[in-house]
């Protein structure tokens, strides 16, 4: 064996920890777990180059390594700066830090829409569990916020520009898993955008993946797109034999309808990591597999109790056994069948079918309509081409 | 005793006037009669009505706003908070042209209540964000069906405030501020 490396003991919110030298702070922080890992909202261990944007992560070293034991003077981004031999980094311990936090949620907040209600990522969004754990109530912005039309770039994937935090992890999502990039941010300051060269599509086998990586809803499946809130969907582990890429997925159903397809997340949010390899899910099993009998369903998705995406999901329920069929000798006379009644979930409508939004037409007699994909429609009047 | 105002029975043996009979009877038609001339406790219901309390949570109602747009988005909150798990809805998209309906770009194309298994906790009113959803100061009308306690979209939907202004200000009741 070669000679053992030299690990650096590090302590953070005084739990001391050996990791391997050039690990940052956040990942150290994530190897102890729990609640001392601080938030991070545009750094993925699973991109290169992302971090460093959001600020979110920000922690207080309160003595540089063995060698320097002085301290940082300012607060520092924890997923950019690596551990040193006897570093002691202060994180929910750190009055400092805590208010800190708090401002940069007031500062990515500051041209939120908070239109949680409407917003298809509302219980699985990083930033509304970030603003709910560490932000503020109320906010002292008092300006119009910055709003953006919202755009369709292909026909999977809608784009909320008014909701991005420019965490930049999208665009490391096409530069690294995709040949091409076609969009990135345009502009400066209070008007960048993360937007395509005239809407061009982007049409890449991976490019459904920057909807997993988004932290909040500014990039949404269209395919999903207000058919069902996340929490009364059931997650279901699942995989199929896939020829571009791992196959393993999460499959949100209603009933036996797959309303989503989702790549499997860690405790972190990130995508899982099959073999050391990050198990992204091509755009086929993302957008087209949406049948129950496409999938090898494995289990329930496990879910962490605090999430409202646990709501109503009875795990491990032993229901009583049903004694009336026994003792009658007959099945009891229902009064009223719901199904019969309702008009929610109507068999002819199938959402899973359709490749976008529901609109009014769909549950009045059309059940193929789907709502209008402004891109398209822009690009149609300017004679540039569809974006298909 | 968990009141403190039970008595004992007499088990003593009548007395002569007490075994009279007559004057008991006398005694209690009189307290009978006493009641003709009291209050009474009941009211003659269709006609009249109790007037309730101002947190009197009733039958659900779907509030419009100013412009009379339905404020629903089809959030899920109160489905989510109901703890009888009354509520269910399906969101749809609101298209060009249908501005003047909905007030967001989501709205609820079906929204249901089974009035049977609302226990009227008042959460979904609590849970809404949107001011979308209020308890009224009537109750659930009676019906000879059970299907007629499922309330669809239109059955909760308040009266249009600009089309019938008169019919949407007896459904906003006593609630300040026309909420």
């Amino acid at each position: 064996m070669a000679e053992e490396k030299k690990l650096f003991k590090v302590t953070i919110d005084n739990i001391t920890i050996d990791v391997a030298p050039g690990t940052s702070i956040l990942n150290a922080a994530r190897q102890i777990g729990g609640e001392v890992t601080p938030p991070a909202m545009c750094y993925y261990s699973k991109l290169q180059g992302s971090g460093g944007k959001c600020r979110t992560c920000l922690v207080e070293v309160a003595a540089g390594s063995t060698a320097d034991p002085r301290p940082m003077p300012k607060l520092v981004a924890s997923c950019r700066t690596n551990v040193m031999d006897g570093m002691v980094v202060k994180n929910i311990t750190s009055e400092r830090v805590l208010d800190a936090r708090a401002g940069v949620v007031e500062l990515l907040l500051i041209n939120h829409p908070l239109d949680c209600p409407i917003c298809d990522q509302a219980g699985e969004c990083h930033l509304q569990d970030l603003s709910y754990e560490h932000g503020r109530e109320g906010t002292r912005y008092e300006f119009t916020r910055r709003t953006f039309e919202k755009e369709d770039i292909g026909p999977y994937i809608q784009l909320h520009m008014t909701r991005c935090i420019l965490c930049y992890r999208c665009t490391y999502v096409a530069d690294q898993l995709t040949d091409t990039r076609v969009h990135g941010i345009l502009d400066r300051g209070d008007h960048a955008e993360i937007s395509t060269y005239i809407s061009k599509a982007i049409a890449n086998d991976f490019s459904g993946n920057m909807i997993d990586v988004c932290p909040v809803g500014a990039l949404t499946d269209r395919t999903f797109r207000f058919k069902n809130r996340v929490w009364f969907t059931k997650p279901v582990d699942a995989h199929r034999d896939c020829p571009t890429c791992c196959g393993k997925v999460t499959i949100w159903n209603r009933g036996d309808e797959v309303l989503r397809v989702t790549a499997r997340k860690d405790q972190w949010g990130e995508v899982q990591s099959y073999d050391g390899k990050p198990g992204w899910i091509c755009n086929t099993c993302r957008f087209d597999k949406k049948n129950l009998s496409d999938w090898v369903i494995e289990g329930p998705m496990e879910v962490n109790r605090h999430s409202v995406i646990s709501a109503n999901h009875y795990v491990g329920a032993v229901k009583p056994q049903e004694t009336i069929t026994e003792v009658m000798g007959r099945p009891p006379k229902l009064l009223m069948d719901i199904h019969k009644i309702s008009d929610v979930n109507k068999p002819e409508v199938d959402l899973s079918a359709i490749p976008g939004p529901p609109t009014s037409e769909t549950y009045e007699g059309n059940p193929r309509a789907i709502g209008h994909n402004p891109t398209d429609e822009k690009a149609n009047e300017q004679g540039i081409g569809t974006t298909k | 005793m968990l009141t403190q105002r039970g008595k004992l029975v007499d088990r003593k043996p009548l007395s002569a006037w007490e075994n009279l009979y007559l004057p008991g009877i006398i005694k209690g038609m009189f307290i009978t009669l006493s009641h003709f001339f009291k209050k009474k406790a009941t009211i003659k219901f269709p006609e009249e009505k109790r007037t309730f309390s101002k947190v009197f949570r009733g039958v659900q109602i779907l509030n419009r706003d100013e412009e009379g747009r339905e404020r629903c988005t089809a959030c899920g909150l109160c489905a989510v908070a109901c703890p009888a798990e009354a509520i269910t809805m399906e969101g749809a998209e609101r298209q060009p042209g249908e501005e003047h309906l909905y007030r967001e770009e989501k709205y609820a194309a079906k929204y249901e209540i089974n009035m049977l298994r609302c226990i009227f906790c008042g959460y979904c009113e609590e849970a809404c964000p949107k001011d979308a959803i209020y308890l009224s100061q009537t109750f659930a009308q009676a019906n000879y069906h059970r299907k007629g306690f499922i309330y669809k979209k239109e059955d909760l939907l308040i009266p249009n405030p600009k089309e019938d202004p008169e019919a949407y200000q007896r459904a906003v009741g006593e609630r300040a501020g026309g909420k």
